[in-house]
Parts: structure tokens; sequence; C-alpha cells
């Protein structure tokens, strides 16, 4: 017994230099994610600033009755994974369109330019992102209300007090703002498929959209696969920033805009309401690591190296 | 051939339009910086002004010691949390990339398994007010989430294992090189890349960031430049919103082209980079897509 934690110390000592630099970086993980994890536990609890945290008294699952019981739930669930669904696709097949017609570009500096010029949306951040929309959509001097549509002759719409229009407004931004990203995950993927195919294909006389359909997609499969059950087991996790900032925030939005991720900052930080906004937490984390365990366990059966562990 | 070329200008054609498209917001966003109050009033934000002005430049100007301040924030958190994020990730990735470290799989697990299951918004803003009292501190920006993450951990360990020799670690090892002198002395400078592809991801991240700001800060005097922003846009919101009486047009209150004249103060040092760090962008994004 003796003998096997002497070699342990042994062998920790030696490598002691490595384990002295795994410090900072797990130091941070544990205070940035591992505690946060623990703290999951507060949904189970009825918080009490005087108490403290550790001392405030346990409930049960009564914060997760207020929270299922109001009509909040759903409409946030609904919306969250609606919203997220339709990204998922969209984006998808938008971004391998692009890809493909990227690839086709002849002159390589033009191909570099469109690239950039794509990928320009996806570094600004979602606070620019929301002045540009107010640019377009402001009710009084929006480019929308002030030019396009008198063009059409309609009336100047109110976007900001009306719900309907957002579901279109935010997947438009949203496919606005990633797809020179995308693109350029899926370009890498199509420049690895070997020329060959793409000539014997020319030779038997296929025609280019032929050549697409039977060679392109089929070798793109594993690629989309993978990219897309990764973002469904995320399913679950919407951008706040694109729900937050581009309704700026209007109350009367909310029913199609509010998606968990909203919602649970609104609870916490406007209302300071943590019983509901730590339970809607606590089901998103739930529902949202299953979903991942899920996914990848599906990727995992498929192809065992793309999975991620 | 010729197919090929009308399938060509067709396939130009789209990506102009694309490229049109995608430049258009921020077209009109210069512009409409650039022109009058009047002329947004009367004719909304328009491509074409009616008359141009540098009047939303000139009240910036006049309120430069909170958008100095907030500039300098932002400076401040990015130069600071890139550096140290960059390091702390780099340090983090050696080890567990050294086929000889012991523990080496369960201390991944450990890294990666946060990319997985997420503790949320409640209890880690909670750690961070009541545990650790960062709330209205320069900490709160630079600390939360963005300082580092499994995702950068795992790129740089894989550039470590394949493009660091384990022959030269070895022949430090014979050299009688300690660890330390050989992480800074060897590996690092053959770093390089992927340090530049994280180091940019990281301070694209902080310049962008409004979120900490948000939820941490509500002292004025430590707005990041997106925190302001952000305070603004949502400010004049709220205000159309109650719909206040005539008296709108307070002396704080930025009027429409100031607006669009800070948001481009917030989007040119982006800009002007740009072309700089483009490249490295789009190559550490398509090593990031290759290993899924």
């Amino acid at each position: 017994m003796a003998h096997t934690w002497r070699k342990v110390w042994k062998t920790f000592w030696r490598y002691k230099a490595l384990f002295l630099m795994l410090v900072p970086g797990m130091v941070y993980l544990f205070i940035n994610n591992y505690m946060p994890m623990f703290g999951l536990t507060i949904a189970f609890k009825d918080i009490n600033y005087a108490k403290g945290i550790w001392r405030s008294d346990w409930i049960g699952l009564k914060n997760f009755e207020f929270l299922f019981i109001s009509k909040d739930a759903w409409r946030i669930t609904r919306n969250t994974i609606l919203y997220n669904g339709v990204f998922i696709v969209l984006n998808t097949v938008m971004a391998i369109g692009v890809a493909i017609l990227l690839n086709e570009v002849r002159k390589k500096f033009l191909a570099r330019f469109y690239q950039s010029v794509l990928l320009l949306p996806y570094l600004i951040s979602m606070v620019i992102v929301g002045y540009l929309v107010l640019a377009l959509l402001n009710l009084e001097n929006g480019f929308m209300n002030k030019v396009i549509l008198p063009a059409f002759g309609i009336d100047p719409i109110s976007w900001y007090t009306k719900p309907e229009y957002w579901p279109y407004i935010l997947t438009i931004v949203n496919l606005w703002k990633n797809i020179g990203y995308l693109c350029i995950i899926y370009l890498a993927a199509i420049v690895g498929i070997d020329p060959e195919y793409y000539e014997a294909a020319t030779i038997d006389g296929a025609t280019k959209w032929q050549q697409i359909r039977s060679i392109t997609v089929p070798l793109l499969m594993p690629t989309i696969i993978i990219l897309t059950l990764l973002a469904i087991g995320r399913i679950f996790y919407a951008d706040f920033g694109l729900f937050y900032q581009v309704p700026l925030n209007s109350g009367p939005l909310q029913p199609t805009t509010d998606v968990i991720d909203t919602y649970v900052y609104r609870a916490l930080i406007t209302l300071g309401d943590i019983g509901m906004s730590s339970a809607a937490g606590f089901y998103q984390s739930l529902v949202g690591f299953v979903l991942v365990l899920v996914s990848n366990l599906i990727v995992r059966l498929k192809d065992k190296d793309q999975a991620l562990f | 051939m010729r197919s090929n070329d009308m399938n060509q200008t067709l396939v130009n054609i789209f990506f102009i339009l694309a490229s049109a498209a995608c430049i258009f917001p921020f077209l009109l966003l210069f512009i409409a910086s650039f022109s009058s109050e009047q002329s947004i009033i009367a004719n909304g934000y328009s491509l074409f002004p009616s008359e141009f002005s540098l009047e939303a430049y000139k009240y910036l100007w006049s309120n430069f010691d909170s958008i100095g301040r907030s500039y300098g924030i932002t400076v401040l958190i990015t130069a600071v949390g890139t550096s140290a994020g960059l390091f702390i990730s780099a340090l983090l990735a050696y080890p567990l990339s050294r086929t000889d470290m012991p523990l080496k799989n369960t201390l991944s697990f450990i890294v990666f398994f946060t990319m997985l299951f997420n503790g949320g918004l409640v209890p880690t803003y909670l750690i961070y007010t009541e545990v650790f009292h960062i709330k209205n501190t320069l900490w709160a920006l630079i600390i939360p989430g963005l300082l580092t993450n499994g995702f950068f951990i795992l790129l740089i360990r894989t550039f470590f294992r394949n493009s660091i020799p384990k022959e030269i670690i070895e022949s430090a090892y014979i050299d009688g090189a300690s660890e330390f002198k050989i992480f800074f002395r060897i590996v690092m400078p053959l770093s390089l890349p992927i340090l530049a592809t994280i180091g940019l991801m990281l301070g694209i991240g902080y310049w962008n960031d409004w979120f900490n700001g948000l939820i941490y800060i509500t002292d004025s005097k430590l707005f990041s430049l997106q925190n302001l922003l952000n305070r603004m846009l949502q400010n004049i919101q709220f205000l159309q919103q109650t719909n206040l009486d005539g008296r709108g047009q307070t002396a704080n209150l930025p009027t429409n082209g100031v607006r669009m004249a800070m948001a481009v103060i917030g989007i040119v040092p982006i800009l002007l980079l740009y072309p700089f760090f483009q490249k490295f962008f789009v190559k550490g994004l398509t090593i990031g897509a290759v290993k899924g």
C-alpha cells in the first residue's frame, strides 16, 4: 500500500512543473464553469439574501411548479425550439449553396473578396446589429418606412410593436450574421473533395447541376450531418444577443421573441425573481445536456472520429 | 465553354448582389451618421440624404469624456483579457498535449466537459456577485465567460500535438532544460499561428462584449464601448415607448444621427483592422472546422 502511494507521489513530483502549469486554467474553469454547475441547486432553494446562498431554505420543486404553471414555460420553449430549428435548416441549406457557388468562382481574388464581405457581419457585435436594424425599421425614420414601403404604396408599419413580423426579421438577421462563418466551414469541406470525381463526371457528360446533386452533396453529407446534429444538441440554447438586442428589448414583442435565455435574464436581472429564473435555467441546462449527449451519441454511432468525445 | 462563361457571369452577379445586401446596412449607417438631423427627420435614414453634416460627430466630440472613457475601458479589457486568456489557455493546453503526462485523460475530460454542460446564467451571476463581489469592478469585464473556454484549449492542444515534434522536446530534456524553459523558449515560439488565431478570437470577443457590462456593471464610469452603445440604444426605445410629452429632446437625449455616429465609432477599429486579420481568421476557422 505504502509502496503505491510512494509511486504516485514520485510521479507527481517528477511532473510537478506540468501540473503547476495546469493550475491557472483549472482554477478559472472551476470558478467559471464548475462552481455554477453546483449552483444549479439554487433552483431548489428559496434564496434569501440575508441568509446567503448556502444557508437559504430548500423548497424542493416549488420554483418549478410556478414556472410550469404559468404559460411562460410553453411559450419560451416553443419559441426557442422553433427559431433554432428554422435557423438550423435555413442556415445550413443557404451556407452549402453559397459555398458551392463560391467554389465555382473562377477568379480567386474575387472569391476571397466575396468571402470577406460575407464574413463581415459575423464580426460585429449584436449591439451594432441592433442599430443597423433600427436604421431600417425605425417608425419615423427607418429605411423601410421611408423608402421601401412607400415605393409599394404601403403605409408605414410600427415594426417594434407588432410581434408577428419578428420571426421573419430575426431569421433574416440571423442568416445575414452567420452565413459567412458557416460558409467557410462548408467551403473547407468542399475543397477537400477529390477533383477526379468531377473530371470523370464531366467526361461522362454530366451537367453542373447533376454533378452537384451526385457528387458534392453526397460527399458533404458527413459534414452536414455532424454539424446539424451538433446544432440540434444546442437547440435549447438561443443566441441571447439576437433576441435581446435586435428587438430592442421591446415588451409588446415578447410573445414571439422571448426565448429561454431572455426569459431567464429578465426574470433574474429585471424582476429579481431568482426562483423562476433559476428554475428556467436549470430546465435549460438539464434538457440541453441530455440533447447534447443524445446527439453526440448518434454522431458517435455513425462515425466515431467525428464525435466530440 | 460558352455555358461555362454564362455560369460564371451568373455566379458573379449573385455574389455582387449578396455582397451588396451584406454591405448595405453598413452603408446606411455610415451615411446616416454624416446626415444632418433635419434631413433624417424629413426623409428618414437614406443613402442619399438631402443634407450632409458633421453635427453628430461634433456632439460625440463634446461628450468626449464618457465616450473616450468607454473606448479606453474597451481597449484595456481587450488587451488584458486577450493576453491573459492566451497565456492561461496555452499553459493549460500544453500539459494536456504531452503524451507522457499522467492523468491527462481525466484532466482533459474535466476541461472539455465544460463544453457540454453549463450551470447557466443564474448560478454564474450569483457566484460572481455574491461570492466574489466583482460587481462594478473591472474584473467583471475580464473574467466571466470570456477568459478562456474548452473550445480554445482544444484547438491549442490539437496544434501542440500535431505541430510540435516530440523530438524537439526530448532533445531539450537531454540538454537539461526545465519544463517551463521548454514551454517558453521552444514551444511558444513555434506556436505563433495558433496563438494568433486564438488571440484574434479572444480579442474580438472582448471588443464586442456587452453582456458582462449589462449584468455586472451599473456604474457608468465602467461602461465599455459596446455597453455604452447598448444603454443608449435601449434608452431611446424606452423613451419612445413611454411616450414622453413634447419635451422628448432633452439635452442628454442623443438624436438620430448621433446614434448612427456612435455605432460607427464602435465598428471602425474592427473595419480598419479587418483586412489584416481576415486571412488569419478564415484559416483558423477552417482548421477548427476540420476538427469538427
